[in-house]
C-alpha cells in the first residue's frame, strides 16, 4: 500500500510542470466491465475520454503521458440514488437543503439549484471512487423534487453536470407521511394524490398541445414536471421498501404508463414474481441499511436475488439522517458480494447497469473507447475490506490520490 | 397433563449431567489472542469453561474424547464495548443526572437484536443506556445466552453483583433545555457537584462505622456514584471533541474515577494527552464522517493513531448506530486506515474484556476462561468471511447452518421480530440456568 503511495506520489511530482498532461493507467487487471477483465492492461485518455485499451505490450505509451499504476482498475463507481451535496455534512439546518416541507408534492424543485459541489461529502465519496452520483431530495415527501446526475467533481454544478434532470421522486411509505399530524397521514393519501397530481398533468399536456400563439396556456412548473414523467422523457424513481408500496408503485406505473425504475425495495423478495413481470429495474437499498421502520425485512442477499431473477438493479447510498450522514456505494455493494453476490456482477451493478438503469451509458459505466475517462484505482479486491482507492480519475483527470 | 410434565422434566434431567461435557474442536486454525496463532489447533472445552487449547500434536485428549473437525478459524467470542440491542431503557426527561436507573431491568431478552449480536460473533455486550443525558444510568455488561429473562443474560461478579458500568455523555448530546445543561461548562459544573455530593456520602458512611444511627438516608443515586468512586464501577463516557476528551480527563482525574471513553471521533487529535492519562479509548467506525457537528472530523485512522500512542483502543457497535452482525468490519476497516492486524483483533476481544473488568473471563482461548468462541470460515478482516456459529459458556447459540439463525444473519421477513419463546431444553436459558443468572 505504501509503496503504491510513493510511487503515484513520485510520477506526480515528476510531471508537476506539465499538469495537464495527458494520462495512462496501467494496471495488473483492468476491469472494462462491458467485456472480460485485461491482464497487463494498459488505458491511454485524451481530452477527457478514453483513447485507447489494450495489453501493455500491445499500446506504447506516447510522450508526455503522465502513468500511474495499480493492481486493479474499474470504471468509476455510480451512486444511482443519494442525497449528497443537498443534505451536508453537518447536519444543521443551514446545510440541510434535502427536505422542502412547505407541500407533499414539489416535482418542479431542481437539485442543482442547491446542491453544494464543494461539499465535503461529494469530496468523501470522490475519494472513495464514486465519480457519478443521481442527487436530490429526500425520500421525505410524495414528491420531493427532481434528481440531477453530476460527476463528483468540486467545480461550478452545471461544469460537472451529466443530466439536469436524471429522475423525478416520488415516495410511498411512513418516510413521506406529513409531519405534526399534516396530511398526507396514510399510504392510501399518499397514492390518492400522486394519482390526482398525474391527471392534472395529463390535462395540462392535453391542454399544452392544443394552445395556439394566440391562446397559450399558463405555464406550471410542477405540471411541466409530471408531464415529462408522463411522456416518459424522464423516469419516476419511486421509492416503495414494503412489498403492498411496492405493488402500488407498479400499479400507478401501468395505469399511466409510466417509465418508473423502483427505489429502496427492501421487500422486493416478497414479490419478485411481480416485478419481474412488470419488467422494473430497481435502485436497491444500501445492503447495510438499517433494518427499522419499513425496512425492518430487509436482507443482505436481496441483490443476488434480482442477480439471479434476471432484474435489472444498481446500488445508492440513500438517504441517511444521522451518522453515517452519506454510505458509500463501493461498501455496500461488498456487503451484497459476500452474500451470494458474484463479484463480477457487484462491480456490473455499480457501474455499468447503473448507467443503464440511469440512462447514460453512452458516457459512463465502462471503460471504452470515446466514453468518459472515469477510473478508480485499487490496491487489491476493491470489495475486501482491507482494500484501498488508491486513485481516481475523471473526466481524464486525477481528481484524488488520497488512500481510502 | 401430570405425565406430560414428569415427561418434560425427566427429558430435562440429563442436561445437567452435561454442564461439565468434555468437547475438543480441531480448527483449521486458532486466534487465541493471548499467544500466537494456531495452525491446526484443538480447543478442548469443560462445561463453560475452556480446558485445554495447543496444537494438534501437542494437546493431550481425556480418554474417550473424540476430536470434532471445525473448518475454518476459532478466535474467542467477541466484545462489544457499548451497544444498544435489547430496546432498554435508562434516566427519563426529569434530570440530566440520573445513576440511579439501571438498564438492566428493562431489557428485552427476547429482542431480535440479540439474536443478531449473535449472528455477528459477539458473544458478551456493554448494553447501555443512551448519550442525551449527562449521566443517564447504570449499564450492564451481558452475556448472550440464550434466555427467557433478562436474569439468564446479565454477568454477576462472585458477591453476586450485577455488572456493568455507569453512562455519561458531554458536548451536544446532553445539552438541553433546563433542567439539563444549555452550555459544556455548565454540564461540567453539574457533573463535579453530583460527585462531591457523592464524596461527602460515602465519607458520611465511612464516619458513621458501625453505627447505623449515624448513616445518611439510602440515596440510589449516590449509591450507584459510590460504586463509580469506589472503582467498583467503570464510568462509559461519551465524548467526541477534542476539548470534551479532555474535560473528561479533567473529572477523571480530579475525581479518580476509572473510566473509559467512547467514540472519541476526535480522539487523533488529543492521542498523547489520552495515552498520558492512562485511559482506554473504545472506538466506533463509521462509513462517513459529519451527520453532527461533533463527528464532522472523524477520521478512520483514529484506531491507528491511538494504538501508536499507546493508548488501549477497543471497538463497539452502537447497535444500532451501526450493525452488530458486522462487527468484525470494524475492525477491519480500522486496520484498513493503518491500525495493525494484532491490535484490532484484540480491540474485539482481549481489550475490550479489560474495559469491563471481564479480562480475567474472557477475550482469549485460555484454559480456565469461559467457553466464548466463534468459528469463522477465514480470515477475521475478510468481507468474504462467515460467522460459522457461536459458543457461549460451552453451548452453541449461533449456527448458521440451522435456518432460523441464517435468518437473523442475513435478515428477511421477520427478522427483525422478538423471539419466539421456546420451551425445550436445550437452551441456556432454561429455567436452571436462569436461576443463578447463568454464572458457575
Amino acid at each position: 500500500m505504501k509503496h503504491h503511495t510513493v510511487l503515484i506520489g513520485l510520477l506526480l511530482a515528476a510531471l508537476l510542470p506539465s499538469l495537464e498532461a495527458q494520462v495512462a493507467v496501467k494496471a495488473d487487471f483492468i476491469h472494462v466491465v462491458s467485456g472480460p477483465p485485461i491482464k497487463n492492461g494498459l488505458i491511454l485518455m485524451d481530452k477527457g475520454k478514453i483513447r485507447a485499451i489494450g495489453r501493455q505490450d500491445q499500446i506504447k505509451i506516447p510522450k508526455g503521458y503522465r502513468v500511474l499504476t495499480a493492481k486493479i482498475v474499474t470504471p468509476g463507481l455510480i451512486d444511482a440514488h443519494s442525497t449528497v451535496g443537498l443534505a451536508g455534512i453537518y447536519n444543521r439546518n443551514q446545510d440541510q437543503e434535502q427536505h422542502e416541507k412547505s407541500a407533499p408534492i414539489q416535482p418542479e424543485l431542481r437539485a442543482l439549484d442547491a446542491y453544494n459541489p464543494r461539499e465535503a461529502l461529494v469530496t468523501w465519496l470522490r475519494e472513495h471512487g464514486v465519480t457519478t452520483i443521481n442527487t436530490g431530495h429526500a425520500p421525505k415527501a410524495v414528491v420531493p423534487g427532481q434528481t440531477m446526475l453530476i460527476k463528483t467533481l468540486s467545480i461550478p454544478t452545471e461544469q460537472a453536470m451529466i443530466r439536469k434532470t436524471g429522475t423525478i421522486l416520488a415516495t410511498l411509505g411512513n418516510s413521506a407521511k406529513g409531519s405534526g399530524g399534516k396530511s398526507p397521514g396514510t399510504v392510501a393519501k399518499q397514492a390518492a394524490i400522486l394519482r390526482a397530481e398525474l391527471i392534472k398533468a395529463r390535462e395540462y399536456l392535453r391542454k399544452q398541445r392544443t394552445a395556439t400563439l394566440e391562446k397559450p396556456i399558463a405555464r406550471d412548473l410542477r405540471l411541466e414536471a409530471l408531464g415529462g414523467v408522463l411522456e416518459r422523457k424522464v423516469p419516476l424513481l419511486i421509492t416503495a421498501q414494503r412489498d403492498r408500496e411496492i405493488l402500488t408503485a407498479l400499479r400507478i406505473a401501468k395505469e399511466f404508463d409510466l417509465k418508473i425504475i423502483l427505489d429502496g425495495a427492501a421487500e422486493i423478495h416478497l414479490v419478485l414474481p411481480q416485478v419481474i413481470k412488470a419488467g422494473i429495474p430497481v435502485v436497491l437499498h444500501p445492503p447495510m441499511v438499517r433494518a427499522n421502520g419499513d425496512l425492518k425485512n430487509v436482507s443482505f442477499e436481496t441483490a443476488a436475488k434480482l442477480e439471479k431473477a434476471g432484474v435489472p438493479f444498481c446500488f445508492q447510498s440513500g438517504y441517511e439522517g444521522y451518522v453515517p450522514k452519506t454510505r458509500v456505494v463501493l461498501f455496500e455493494a461488498a456487503i451484497a458480494a459476500a452474500h451470494g453476490l458474484n463479484p463480477t456482477d457487484a462491480l456490473k451493478a455499480l457501474t455499468l447497469d447503473a448507467a443503464k438503469i440511469l440512462g447514460i451509458e453512452g458516457r459512463v459505466g465502462s471503460i471504452a473507447v470515446g466514453k468518459d475517462a472515469d477510473l478508480a484505482l485499487f490496491d487489491g479486491d476493491p470489495f475486501e475490506y482491507t482494500s484501498h482507492v488508491m486513485a481516481v480519475i475523471i473526466n481524464g483527470k486525477i481528481v484524488s490520490t488520497q488512500v481510502r | 397433563m401430570r405425565h406430560i410434565l414428569i415427561l418434560i422434566v425427566l427429558s430435562c434431567l440429563p442436561l445437567s449431567g452435561q454442564s461439565q461435557e468434555i468437547r475438543a474442536f480441531h480448527a483449521d486454525r486458532i486466534i487465541p489472542i493471548s499467544g500466537a496463532e494456531i495452525p491446526d489447533g484443538v480447543l478442548v472445552i469443560r462445561g463453560k469453561k475452556i480446558e485445554a487449547i495447543g496444537s494438534l500434536s501437542t494437546v493431550q485428549l481425556p480418554q474417550g474424547v473424540k476430536l470434532e473437525r471445525v473448518r475454518g478459524m476459532i478466535m474467542p467470542g467477541l466484545v462489544d464495548t457499548h451497544s444498544h440491542i435489547g430496546g432498554g431503557s435508562g434516566g427519563d426527561g426529569s434530570n440530566p443526572i440520573q445513576p440511579d436507573c439501571k438498564i438492566w431491568e428493562t431489557l428485552n431478552a427476547k429482542d431480535a437484536g440479540l439474536r443478531k449480536a449473535l449472528a455477528g460473533g459477539l458473544t458478551t455486550v456493554n448494553v447501555m443506556p443512551g448519550s442525551g443525558h449527562l449521566m443517564s444510568g447504570q449499564t450492564v455488561y451481558i452475556k448472550l445466552r440464550r434466555a427467557k429473562t433478562v436474569e439468564g443474560l446479565v454477568i454477576k461478579d462472585k458477591t453476586g453483583w450485577v455488572m456493568g458500568g455507569m453512562k455519561m455523555a458531554n458536548g451536544t448530546n446532553s445539552i438541553r433545555s433546563a433542567p439539563f445543561p444549555g452550555t459544556r461548562a455548565k454540564s461540567a459544573a453539574l457533573v463535579r457537584a453530583k460527585y462531591i455530593q457523592a464524596q461527602e456520602y460515602v465519607a458520611k458512611i465511612q464516619a458513621a462505622g458501625n453505627d447505623k444511627s449515624k448513616l445518611p438516608p439510602r440515596d440510589l443515586g449516590l449509591e450507584g456514584l459510590a460504586e463509580v468512586l469506589s472503582g467498583k464501577r467503570i464510568v462509559h463516557h461519551h465524548t467526541h471533541r477534542a476539548d470534551d476528551i479532555l474535560t473528561v480527563l479533567r473529572l477523571a482525574k480530579e475525581f479518580r474515577f476509572r473510566v473509559v471513553l467512547h467514540h472519541v471521533s476526535e480522539g487523533w487529535k488529543v492521542a498523547e494527552e489520552i495515552a498520558a492519562a492512562k485511559v482506554p479509548c473504545s472506538i466506533i467506525v463509521l462509513d462517513s464522517p459529519g451527520g453532527k457537528l461533533e463527528a464532522v472530523d472523524l477520521r478512520s485512522e483514529t484506531g491507528g493513531i491511538l494504538e501508536k500512542a499507546g493508548v488501549p483502543t477497543a471497538f463497539h457497535t452502537d447497535d444500532g448506530i451501526t450493525d452488530s452482525r458486522l462487527f468484525l468490519r470494524s475492525a477491519a476497516f480500522a486496520v484498513r486506515s493503518g491500525m495493525s492486524r494484532k491490535a484490532a483483533l484484540e480491540g474485539l476481544t482481549l481489550t475490550a474484556a479489560k474495559m469491563i473488568d471481564l479480562d480475567h473471563r474472557l477475550g482469549s482461548l485460555e484454559p480456565g476462561k469461559d467457553a466464548d468462541f466463534i468459528i469463522l470460515s477465514g480470515e477475521p478482516l475478510s468481507v468474504y468471511t462467515k460467522v460459522k456459529q457461536t459458543w457461549v459458556e460451552g453451548k452453541l447459540v449461533f449456527d448458521l447452518a440451522n435456518p432460523k439463525d441464517h435468518l437473523f444473519a442475513v435478515g428477511g421477513y421477520g427478522a427483525s421480530e422478538d423471539q419466539k419463546m421456546h420451551t425445550h431444553c436445550g437452551w441456556a436459558g432454561s429455567p436452571d440456568h436462569a436461576k443463578d443468572g447463568g454464572q458457575k
